[in-house]
């Protein structure tokens, strides 16, 4: 055993021998793609490319093995408060301004990476280029090089986590699973399926389990013709984007709950759940941030509505192979909205709260007479923008630095669900199912809280379990993704994600049980 | 505009207009509740009278400016969580339900003045005491016992001490094997700190625990490379020149072990100390009927501190437990406010964690059976799961069950309990019961078989 010996601090605290090394070799596979980003040109890329990423790979998995392996099965969160990355330290900083200045440079300033839009790539693209040709065929774009890095994050933090919490099945297999639709659907299906193209087919880069509205582009003109143009298999593929959030999502999301894609399918949710996993505990629990969450996020649901009915509208009827025309996708949209509307006010009004209510009817009144002005005027323009500047605005702002530069670029400082907690308008939706029609709860047990405040710490969604675990009220929030971290950590065993009947799934109680059953019946009773 | 508080009086002043002669008395007087302790049973106390009264409430600690909670301060010292995390409520909570808070320490109350009198010398009248002061730990009178790096582990203080006393801290001794003590042990190795755990009994918690689950803590303790020394006492603790812990000597052996820091985790006692000579009835505790009242009607006390005249059922006549300070709290709230109840607690039920080893248990398990009754005892393999069913011999009636690594839900027990359900019943339906994560590994079956083959051949 380590004696604490240290004059100067905590022995406890600092790295041990091999966490050291495995920090350098990851950190040296790194290095190669900083080298290759300022040009320095590798004589054999197809060597340098895969040592540097069997380097980062190797590393992280190393690492874990050094920090777990020896201990015993069990809840491994000793020092996560006083570690400089993990605690906004320096580090913690450090990070965060270096993967925002990723983000910004991959967004805005692809060049800067080596990307050509005419004639060969440079730099750290075409440092790629030998693995983009073995799987499609094609060179590098940044988005290959991001695409990449994204799976080796995911697969190798992911061994990370699993060995963090081997002794937790339930997140074993979450966290294969989100390996898995990584590796296959987001990464190498939509490469391989770039080798069916050819002159006269082809299909657009489609990563089938990114759905409308989390994949905003999905039914853009250029997507939706190229699928249309690809005869069966383009229009199997366009149909089943929009049944995937119209039929499966609804479906899946009343049997499971909305973890079934956040914390198991999504590749937001896979990075967060994986190499975002040493930061969830840094998400604002507090009240404010609860109402700021739900505006914001609820405001990016009605942004992306109006921008995808703008940009739809704009190309239908341009020429005759849709099947639909502006005046019925228009109607067609606002007879959905208001009949979603309609049934919610209708089955489910007293689960509002007021503002709920108010801006639930305030966002409806506004598309509502977006949408009938257009019949009114007739100028071309729908929802008063040019449909081209909401889209371009939306890919922008909430595309581009809602989801990567801030989502993901600060998860050392705001925790590591910060889009899909604020931003996702896919996870709004599921969510605002899941609060109202859906079987999944999480079941506190009786009257075994006690406070200790586990749950909401870890929580990386920024609910505050406790609250509710206390209370001996069942947690049922529109933003859980259903990590089951809350029961992981909770060391009286009072969380359980479950998957039950409707009926009774909300129930506040005023006395606990264990009380005096006469006193625990005439207060709940009121 | 009328604030919500002269709204409710407003209304009651409709109804009683014919006897109250000048209304404009009984408006501006609210009676006054005040509680001694900010924990969890003043607070819960404090929240439920706010709830269903307008009383002015004020809640005195001396520890700590908001409710925390002290089952987590452990967390804060092995870096899982920071002090604010253990808040159960944001800081603007009191103030928004009128929750005055004071953080003082009362010297001395004056139950015939209904007056405390604060260690600065000032005073505050109350119409209502609420005594929720909770416990402190136990020194037996060890030579050597308020050396420098003597310490329990109690209070926010407590855990600010030993952050200090663990600077640099080589070796440290644990005397006494309950739970705050596995706690301690389990703090100080997150520090890369080696422990010596004295435990005065021949097996850990073998006083509340059956044999055969005490053993599995044993060996968890030690799979932790925690130094556990069974059937060893304390003699003395040994002084360095500077007053300064540098060792303790066993009391069976004589030997003596060199360290910086002792742990002193042998139970806890009321901590009543300031009501000494106030005329309150005081034993071990403050002295309570059921309704929780002391021997002044307008004082109750609750929590650690509160001491029944006999324990109810099984219970012990002092409950230091989270649980039973919660449940009191509810009790006490709802005779403050008009609705006098006694404490009727339903079954028992607690939780603990030691190390990577959940706890649980509902109904009664004691470590013998007691007469008449029987213990069906199940482990797994692996040695860190294990079940312990106490029932009655002739009429097969569950009495309780021990759980250890397998997660029970409380409201079936609890069901089962008040049914007063069989065991053959609870054995073969023990699937409801789980409470465990989706797709854990379920024990019934080998549970049910181990049940079968340990019962008797019946015709």
């Amino acid at each position: 055993m380590e004696n604490n010996l240290s004059l100067t601090g905590d022995v406890s605290r600092s790295l041990s021998i091999p966490q050291k090394l495995a920090t350098l070799l990851g950190i040296s596979g790194l290095f190669i793609l900083v080298l290759a980003s300022f040009n320095l040109n590798f004589p054999n890329k197809t060597f340098w490319l895969y040592t540097s990423l069997s380097a980062i790979g190797i590393g992280v998995i190393w690492f874990a093995q050094a920090t777990y392996a020896h201990k015993t099965e069990g809840i491994k969160n000793d020092q996560i408060w006083f570690k400089s990355i993990t605690n906004r330290g320096v580090l913690g900083w450090i990070t965060g301004v270096i993967l925002t200045g990723f983000y910004i440079v991959l967004y805005f300033y692809p060049e800067l990476l080596g990307l050509n839009a005419e004639g060969e790539n440079t730099g750290l693209i075409s440092l790629f280029d030998p693995l983009s040709n073995l799987l499609s065929g094609n060179p590098a774009s940044q988005w290959f090089v991001y695409g990449t890095l994204y799976t080796i994050a995911i697969l190798s933090f992911g061994v990370k986590f699993i060995w963090k919490y081997r002794h937790n099945k339930y997140e074993r297999l979450r966290t294969f699973s989100v390996m898995f639709f990584q590796l296959s659907f987001a990464f190498l299906i939509p490469e391989f399926m770039q080798r069916l193209n050819s002159e006269n087919f082809s299909l657009p880069y489609y990563d089938l389990k990114s759905i409308w509205p989390l994949n905003y582009y999905n039914f853009e003109q250029y997507r939706v013709d190229s699928m249309i143009n690809a005869g069966d298999i383009g229009i199997a593929m366009l149909i089943f984007g929009v049944i995937s959030i119209f039929v499966i999502t609804p479906i899946l999301t009343y049997k499971y709950g909305k973890r079934w894609y956040c914390s198991w399918v999504c590749g937001c949710g896979g990075l967060a759940e994986t190499a975002g996993d040493s930061f969830r505990q840094l998400s604002d629990k507090s009240q404010s941030a609860w109402k700021i969450e739900r505006w914001v996020v609820h405001s990016v649901v009605v942004f992306v509505t109006l921008m995808t009915t703008a940009v739809i509208y704009s190309y239908l009827g341009d020429d005759g192979k849709y099947w639909l025309n502006k005046t019925t996708f228009l109607i067609g949209v606002a007879v959905l909205l208001t009949a979603v509307f309609a049934l919610v006010m209708i089955f489910k009004r007293n689960e509002f709260q007021k503002d709920a209510k108010f801006g639930a009817i305030g966002y409806l009144a506004i598309i509502l007479s977006l949408i009938g002005f257009h019949f009114l005027s007739g100028d071309g323009k729908v929802f008063l923008f040019e449909a081209e500047a909401l889209r371009s605005t939306y890919g922008v702002l909430i595309g581009a630095i809602f989801s990567g530069v801030i989502g993901t670029g600060f998860y050392p400082i705001f925790g590591n669900r910060v889009w899909c907690r604020f931003g996702c308008p896919m996870a709004a939706i599921l969510g605002f199912q899941q609060r109202l029609f859906s079987r999944f709860r999480i079941t506190t047990n009786g009257g075994q809280c006690i406070s200790c405040g586990n749950c909401s710490t870890y929580c990386e969604m920024g609910i505050d379990v406790r609250a509710y675990a206390q209370k001996g009220e069942n947690i049922v929030r529109s933003s859980c993704v259903g990590c089951g971290i809350c029961s992981a950590v909770c060391p009286r065993g009072v969380l359980k994600l479950e998957n039950d009947s409707m009926n009774g799934r909300i129930n506040a109680n005023e006395i606990l049980l264990g009380n005096d059953v006469d006193l625990m019946d005439l207060i709940n009773q009121k | 505009m009328l604030r919500p508080s002269e709204l409710i009086i407003s209304r009651s002043l409709k109804i009683t207009n014919q006897i109250v002669t000048n209304p404009l008395k009984i408006r501006n007087y609210m009676e006054h509740v005040v509680i001694i302790g900010n924990g969890i049973s003043g607070i819960t106390a404090a929240r439920h009278i706010r709830k269903q009264s307008d009383k002015r409430i004020t809640v005195i600690s001396a520890e700590s400016d908001h409710f925390f909670s002290r089952t987590a301060l452990m967390y804060v010292y092995m870096g899982h969580m920071k002090w604010d995390h253990l808040k159960p409520y944001e800081d603007w909570f009191w103030k928004k339900n009128r929750i005055e808070l004071k953080n003082a320490f009362v010297s001395q109350v004056q139950p015939e003045k209904n007056m405390l009198t604060f260690s600065s010398g000032e005073t505050m009248e109350y119409d209502q005491l609420i005594i929720a002061s909770g416990s402190n730990y136990n020194k037996f009178g060890w030579k050597g016992q308020d050396l420098d790096g003597v310490q329990g582990m109690v209070t926010k203080q407590d855990l600010e001490l030993l952050e200090i006393n663990t600077k640099n801290c080589k070796h440290a001794v644990i005397v006494g094997g309950g739970l705050i003590g596995s706690e301690m042990a389990e703090m100080l190795s997150t520090r890369k700190i080696p422990v010596t755990f004295l435990v005065r009994e021949s097996s850990f918690w073998n006083g509340v625990l059956p044999p055969g689950e005490s053993e599995i803590i044993n060996n968890h303790i030690l799979e932790h490379h925690i130094d556990l020394k069974l059937n060893s006492n304390l003699r003395e603790i040994v002084s360095d020149e500077n007053g300064r812990v540098k060792g303790v000597i066993i009391e069976e052996t004589g030997e003596e072990i060199e360290c910086d820091l002792v742990g002193l985790t042998a139970g806890v006692s009321p901590n009543i100390h300031f009501l000494k000579g106030s005329g309150i009835e005081l034993g071990r505790g403050v002295k309570v009927n059921r309704s929780l009242q002391t021997n002044y009607e307008n004082i109750y006390a609750i929590g650690d501190c509160a001491e029944q005249h006999e324990g109810i059922g099984e219970r012990r006549p002092i409950e230091a437990v989270w649980y039973t300070g919660r449940m009191m709290g509810e009790v006490v709230a709802q005779s403050i406010c008009g609705n006098p109840m006694q404490y009727n607690p339903g079954h028992w039920f607690n939780s603990a964690k030691f190390f990577d080893i959940e706890y649980q248990t509902y109904g009664w398990v004691f470590p013998e059976p007691r007469d008449g009754e029987t213990h069906f005892h199940w482990k797994h393999q692996d040695g860190r799961k294990c079940i312990t069913i106490n029932y009655q011999e002739e009429t097969r009636k569950f009495v309780g069950i021990n759980t250890f690594g397998i997660r029970m839900r409380h409201e079936t027990f609890d069901k089962w309990l008040t049914e007063e359900r069989s065991v053959d019943f609870v054995i073969e339906n023990l699937k409801q019961a789980n409470f465990e994560p989706e797709f854990y590994k379920t024990y019934e079956t080998e549970i049910q078989q181990s049940f079968n083959k340990h019962q008797p051949v019946t015709n």
